[in-house]
């Protein structure tokens, strides 16, 4: 493990996948709250015709040229989908949807084209479609750093101005921010994330890299900041997992696996989140219905009383049985913990009876009414 | 400054007010005023405009034509001494902050760029939820709040603005009539320290017993002024047409009044 750290490519993959989960944890937190959680997937698309041109610009796999391509390409693609929203009467969903298929397309046509051309073979360009983690260079992770930095210093300065716009940009506009400004500047930055997340996951999974980590930590708390670390922890729990799986196992690409790490992360929230998760709510309603199970049994306990007219009546187990037409021995056996039942004999007969203490005519009577229990 | 105001006199004017959306106009010149500390109701059927009518006033709607003025001067210039409470359905409840930052909300235009609220601002924001009757649930998640609870909210971050005119779209839509009682009372108490408080209201029932001054809207101006002048029902017939029939004998019979 340690010989392995010590490579420094797979220093290089680590730090880089480091950044990737940082920034989209963070940005992609925004986006998901924003309900443009596929904003991730139609800018990194976006990226790959900016990426050919950046090639041909080039005339090389030139690192710089092909990056800033993406970014030039990422966010004209956010400018038309803010434009397209703003101007026409096409909702968010469907601008997504056309500027992702449009650029994409584009790239596809252009990569073709290049590959066509003989240069395109040597030049690897398809390795931006699911990334190549092992080949960034130190100079790269200077640029992604850089990138990073930026983005999470920018958040940290307007974090109430992107909060409030976030939660309600007509009264963000009515306290005198401009709302439009700011939302460009949230958009531009998933672009951002974009052009570090390329030779990473590449752009055909970059989309989960947005949405993954955010959805994962909104199943766990209710507040934004914490939300924001939180993303950012699993973005980067993700990333360095997924790095240092493809290292130790032979032949398994970088990106698809940190792609399955932050999905198994979500899975896990999703199912095991305290308030929000699927198992919590399961056992929720498990003990509900059992307590509505008990409370049936003691009913009918309290009903056999009365019609004996004997408050100590002496119920036998089997007898509430047939009247549930089910087992009631758990229930009962819950019930005599909580005090409201008592186990009793009623010879000459040798099976186990029930019945009321004081305490379960009580909770009969006023069934509201509980002292010292738990919930 | 003072010698470029414009009906200072009064809280909000609005002159020759035109907005339309794709060339149909959704408010046709519109001319109303408020005078500064009353309570006044906006009322008019669906589709009248009266949500348009506050968002253009609030800039938030470009008006095709006219202009509007707010104690003298243009709203851009008074956007501190505005208050605004948006239709709840607004914004999704569903976000993940508490009661106290939402009312805290209110505050960012004040503080301006950069700085964030500290204790002054918490203390404030404090004030203005114990006012509305929601100090216990400052710390609570807003989707865990009712929808009377989430309007006290909203009108909670607006009183932390300290604002002369507020305007409420709507505030009394979808809440219980305990609520709808505290939020009346409220609105009193502000028009009571001079504020101008200007309510789009949807209730007919209900608009003689809270409100002192009424704008009857149906794409124009039907009818303006104090509300004993102007709840009449030849107004109301003509801006609300046949669907009036109901309430046609109401004002015939002057407040036996157990509204509320």
């Amino acid at each position: 493990m340690l010989a392995l750290l010590a490579d420094s490519t797979i220093q290089n993959v680590l730090v880089g996948a480091a950044l990737l989960g940082a920034i989209s944890g963070v940005l992609g937190s925004f986006a998901v709250l924003r309900r443009q959680s596929l904003l991730g997937d139609t800018l990194s698309h976006a990226a790959l015709p900016g990426i050919c041109i950046g090639f041909l610009l080039a005339g090389a796999r030139d690192m710089p040229a092909i990056l800033a391509g993406a970014l030039a390409a990422g966010a004209l693609a956010a400018l038309a989908i803010i434009g397209i929203t703003r101007h026409t009467r096409l909702k968010t969903d469907a601008a997504l949807g056309i500027v992702l298929s449009v650029f994409f397309a584009l790239g596809v046509v252009l990569l073709t084209f290049i590959q066509s051309t003989g240069t395109g073979t040597q030049a690897g360009l398809e390795t931006f479609l699911f990334g190549q983690a092992a080949a960034i260079l130190r100079a790269d992770l200077y640029l992604m750093g850089a990138i990073t930095l930026g983005a999470l210093v920018l958040v940290a300065l307007l974090w109430k101005e992107f909060k409030l716009v976030t939660f309600d940009p007509v009264f963000a506009r009515t306290s005198g921010f401009p709302v439009l400004a700011l939302e460009i500047a949230l958009t531009m930055m998933i672009a951002l994330a974009v052009v570090v997340g390329l030779q990473m996951v590449g752009v055909i999974l970059m989309a989960a890299m947005i949405v993954a980590p955010a959805v994962a930590a909104r199943q766990w708390t209710d507040r934004l900041s914490v939300m924001v670390v939180l993303a950012a922890g699993f973005g980067i729990l993700a990333g360095t997992s997924g790095a240092i799986v493809s290292a130790t196992a032979r032949g398994l690409s970088t990106g698809p696996l940190i792609v399955l790490a932050i999905s198994a992360i979500v899975l896990v929230s999703l199912l095991l989140a305290p308030r929000n998760g699927l198992i919590p709510a399961w056992l929720r309603q498990r003990a509900g219905r059992r307590e509505l199970h008990e409370t049936l049994v003691l009913g009918t306990l309290s009903h056999l009383a009365v019609e004996h007219g004997d408050p100590d009546y002496r119920a036998e187990q089997a007898m509430i049985d047939a009247y549930h037409g089910t087992r009631t021995h758990q229930a009962l056996e819950a019930l005599a913990q909580k005090g409201l039942v008592a186990p009793a004999r009623h010879a000459p007969e040798t099976t186990p009876h029930w019945r009321l203490t004081d305490k379960g005519h009580a909770r009969v009577a006023h069934p509201t009414e509980r002292e010292d229990e738990p919930q | 400054m003072s010698d470029h105001l414009h009906e200072p006199g009064l809280a909000l004017h609005v002159e020759d007010l035109t907005v339309s959306y794709r060339a149909r106009p959704v408010l046709w010149d519109i001319d109303f005023d408020v005078p500064p500390g009353v309570m006044a109701a906006i009322v008019g059927p669906n589709g009248a405009g009266k949500s348009t009518l506050i968002k253009a006033v609030l800039g938030l709607v470009r008006p095709t034509a006219g202009h509007v003025t707010l104690l003298g001067r243009p709203y851009r210039d008074q956007r501190r001494n505005v208050g605004y409470v948006p239709q709840r359905s607004s914004v999704d409840w569903d976000f993940p902050t508490t009661a106290l930052d939402v009312v805290l909300m209110g505050l960012y235009g004040h503080l301006g760029w950069f700085r964030r609220p500290g204790r002054p601002e918490i203390a404030r924001a404090r004030n203005a939820l114990a006012e509305v009757g929601m100090i216990d649930f400052a710390d609570r998640q807003i989707s865990q709040l009712s929808g009377g609870q989430q309007q006290r909210v909203f009108i909670a971050r607006a009183l932390v603005q300290d604002a002369d005119i507020y305007f409420l779209d709507e505030p009394m839509a979808g809440v219980d009539a305990t609520t709808e009682k505290a939020i009346v009372n409220l609105l009193r108490g502000l028009r009571d320290r001079g504020k101008t408080v200007i309510v789009v209201h949807h209730d007919l029932q209900t608009v003689r017993s809270y409100f002192d001054w009424l704008v009857i809207l149906n794409v124009r101006v039907i009818a303006q002024g104090p509300v004993s002048d102007v709840y009449t029902a030849e107004n109301l017939k003509r801006a609300y047409g046949g669907q009036i029939a109901l309430l046609e004998t109401a004002p015939a019979h002057p407040a036996p009044t157990q509204a509320g």
